[in-house]
């Protein structure tokens, strides 16, 4: 095979990884403080996915013609809407079931994100098809024998390491940080030591929510287009990701992140006859994964108390 | 306690499933806008009287102390309304489907309610059953009693992929497995061109003996639905299933399966074969799901992926919780809700998947038992509790 055609792989399976990894994230980061799955998170995506999409639609609208600060603005009222809504989702659905089975929970949060969903798709003009993005990145492109590679690409590429290396130092460098892994590790004797159990739990909702909408807008700007069930699609896959890599982990999540992506583009490389089965493939192997190892790749190390 | 010593008396469950029955036949028989809206008022006003008032609890106790009875007098109330509503092909569909999910969310139940395995790709052995009928019955001559048996045997084989996987994980991990297998099941069936892709397949109706179900009958010249022959055989399927999930329930290994949904490590001190009642729970459960699929596959003739997706697995789950887990006597009165209201309320159709969401989020923030709690095993059946 062309060395060109193999780069291009390479490039769309990173791009891929890259918002996997995002979505992974925030699956592992809520786990880690409450040992819960939050699964209204892919719901969240789609919901920062349509709100900035409005704010842009609003700018426009409004006659703003700069696209950098119609851009900058409409992350803004992503993140600022997600972190709102995920600390909604946190204070009165999540945690007054903290003592629940392990079950409801991620019951609780399926049907939550249904519901955020359908009232997407019913009440956004005509939300049950999949609305056009506005391609706001610069789209130049460079040809490199069969190499393809997209500016816009690039950049988002870019942004998806910054942003997850940022929140990698921010959970590893800085007090806050310090304090979500304290809670993540034990959340009684974190409570002892005078951190803010709610708070804290309260920040992390708000930060994984607002990754979940950086995520979306990235894959809204990627693909231009985005449909009530894009967050669906993406929150199946984060979570195998972050299972796959060891839930409470954060490498892990990115590492399950890539992983997923490496075997979607596999499967399309080694057999281009079965494209169609990429998906089939991948969740094949993620199964044939938990059998192997059955806590994720970066697997927790304690066994389970009783 | 002495008013709790003496036994209940049979009126209070009587009244009860007469008033579910009239209430069923009215919603089914009222085809205008506002009728059903006024039936639907009223029920919703009564339940929550019923519930309040403890009437509820009492028809519930008086049902548990004469199950034998009371079970059959579901089996008539539900034999009458199929009678009034004779020829009314949807209405008799939209009862054929209730069952078929009941059944299907009867193995479900044994899955999660008793033994604690969570499976959410309910949907993907329902449509293992449905696939398995449809090319059957389409290739094949074998007779179609045979193809409704081995629509359950395939998802029991199918889900026996998952033994493995379900027995190394736990929790969330195992929960993980399910959510893939439903998604790559689907995504599965819509590829390939073999099992007609996103188009479906055709399914022949079901004959069973040279009785034809696709034909009316006509009795005394009065011509019945021919979707009256699907119910007629659906009943009773929902009848066996409900006779042997009470029956697994009730023996020691369902007794056993609660000790290892209560506490795994418990239950394996105390020399359950945890690993085996998993297996069983799980095999039984897909098998009920499966036979339901093939009956739905043949009843409705037609099969495509969208019937099987991740949000179908997610209504049944809705129904087993807002009957109440564990409870299987729930299931039937919530899949009622959960199928014939929106189909009545056409007002509400379009927002049906958004009304079952919030209906479970607000009864897991509220009454988390589910609108009819299981209640606790009575070790002593013949005597008051």
């Amino acid at each position: 095979m062309d060395i060109g055609f193999l780069a291009q792989f390479v490039l769309s399976g990173v791009m891929l990884g890259v918002v996997y990894a995002m979505v992974a994230v925030g699956f592992t980061l809520y786990f880690g403080v409450l040992d819960v799955i939050n699964f209204s998170h892919a719901d969240v995506l789609t919901a920062g996915a349509f709100l900035s999409l409005a704010t842009y639609l609003g700018l426009t609208a409004a006659g703003v013609q700069m696209p950098f600060a119609v851009l900058a603005l409409m992350l803004v009222a992503g993140l600022a809407g997600m972190a709102a809504l995920g600390m909604v989702i946190a204070k009165f659905f999540v945690l007054p079931l903290r003592h629940a089975p392990p079950f409801i929970t991620l019951l609780m949060t399926l049907m939550l994100g249904t519901a955020m969903r359908e009232a997407i798709r019913l009440f956004y003009p005509s939300g049950s098809n999949p609305q056009s993005f506005p391609k706001l990145l610069p789209k130049t492109a460079y040809h490199w024998g069969n190499l393809l590679v997209r500016e816009d690409t690039l950049i988002l590429i870019a942004t998806g390491i910054a942003v997850i290396a940022l929140v990698s130092i921010f959970i590893n460098r800085t007090r806050l940080g310090l304090a979500i892994r304290a809670v993540a590790q034990d959340g009684e004797t974190a409570r002892i030591m005078g951190i803010h159990f709610e708070w804290i739990v309260l920040l992390v909702f708000a930060l994984g929510s607002a990754l979940a909408a950086i995520a979306g807008v990235m894959n809204g700007l990627y693909y231009n287009e985005v449909s009530f069930s894009t967050g669906l699609r993406l929150g199946i896959i984060g979570f195998c990701a972050a299972v796959v890599g060891g839930l409470g982990n954060m490498y892990g999540a990115i590492l399950g992140g890539f992983l997923f992506a490496l075997l979607q583009t596999v499967a399309v490389v080694a057999m281009p006859a079965f494209s169609a089965y990429k998906d089939v493939f991948a969740f094949t192997a993620i199964i044939l994964l938990m059998v192997i190892k059955p806590t994720g790749l970066i697997g927790e190390a304690t066994s389970e108390r009783v | 306690m002495a008013a709790a010593m003496k036994p209940p008396g049979r009126i209070p469950a009587v009244l009860a499933i007469a008033a579910i029955g009239i209430f069923s036949a009215l919603l089914l028989l009222l085809h205008d806008r506002w009728g059903p809206v006024i039936v639907v008022g009223v029920g919703a006003i009564m339940l929550v009287a019923a519930l309040k008032t403890g009437a509820a609890a009492r028809a519930e106790r008086s049902f548990a102390a004469h199950e034998g009875a009371m079970n059959a007098m579901v089996v008539a109330v539900f034999l009458g309304v199929f009678v009034a509503l004779g020829r009314e092909n949807f209405s008799l569909l939209m009862l054929c489907t209730v069952l078929l999910y009941g059944i299907a969310c009867l193995g479900l139940n044994i899955q999660l309610g008793y033994c604690g395995v969570m499976n959410f790709a309910g949907a993907a052995f329902f449509g293992a059953g449905s696939y398995t009928a449809a090319v059957l019955a389409a290739n094949t001559a074998l007779p179609h009693l045979l193809i409704l048996a081995a629509g359950g045997i395939v998802a029991g084989v199918l889900g026996s992929v998952l033994l493995l996987p379900l027995l190394r994980t736990r929790g969330h991990y195992a929960a993980l497995i399910t959510v893939a297998f439903g998604v790559l099941f689907r995504s599965f069936l819509e590829v390939n061109d073999t099992l007609g892709g996103p188009q479906g397949l055709v399914v022949p109706g079901l004959n069973l003996f040279g009785w034809s179900f696709n034909d009316p009958i006509t009795v005394g010249g009065f011509k019945l639905s021919f979707y009256f022959n699907y119910a007629l055989l659906i009943l009773l399927l929902a009848s066996i299933a409900f006779v042997m999930a009470r029956r697994l329930e009730r023996s020691w290994i369902g007794m056993n399966l609660d000790a290892v949904r209560i506490d795994e490590v418990a239950a394996s001190t105390f020399g359950l074969n945890v690993p085996y009642l998993k297996i069983m729970a799980f095999v039984i459960g897909n098998v009920f799901a499966g036979v339901a699929g093939a009956v739905f596959a043949m009843m409705t003739g037609f099969v495509s992926p969208n019937d099987f997706d991740f949000s179908t697995s997610l209504v049944l789950i809705a129904i087993i919780v807002l009957g109440g887990i564990g409870n299987p006597w729930g299931i039937l009165p919530a899949a009622a809700l959960v199928i014939i209201l929106p189909e009545k309320l056409q007002a509400i159709q379009e927002y049906r998947f958004l009304l079952y969401s919030l209906a479970v989020v607000a009864i897991l923030l509220f009454r988390p038992d589910g609108l009819f709690p299981r209640r606790l095993r009575r070790y002593f059946p013949d005597r008051a509790s």
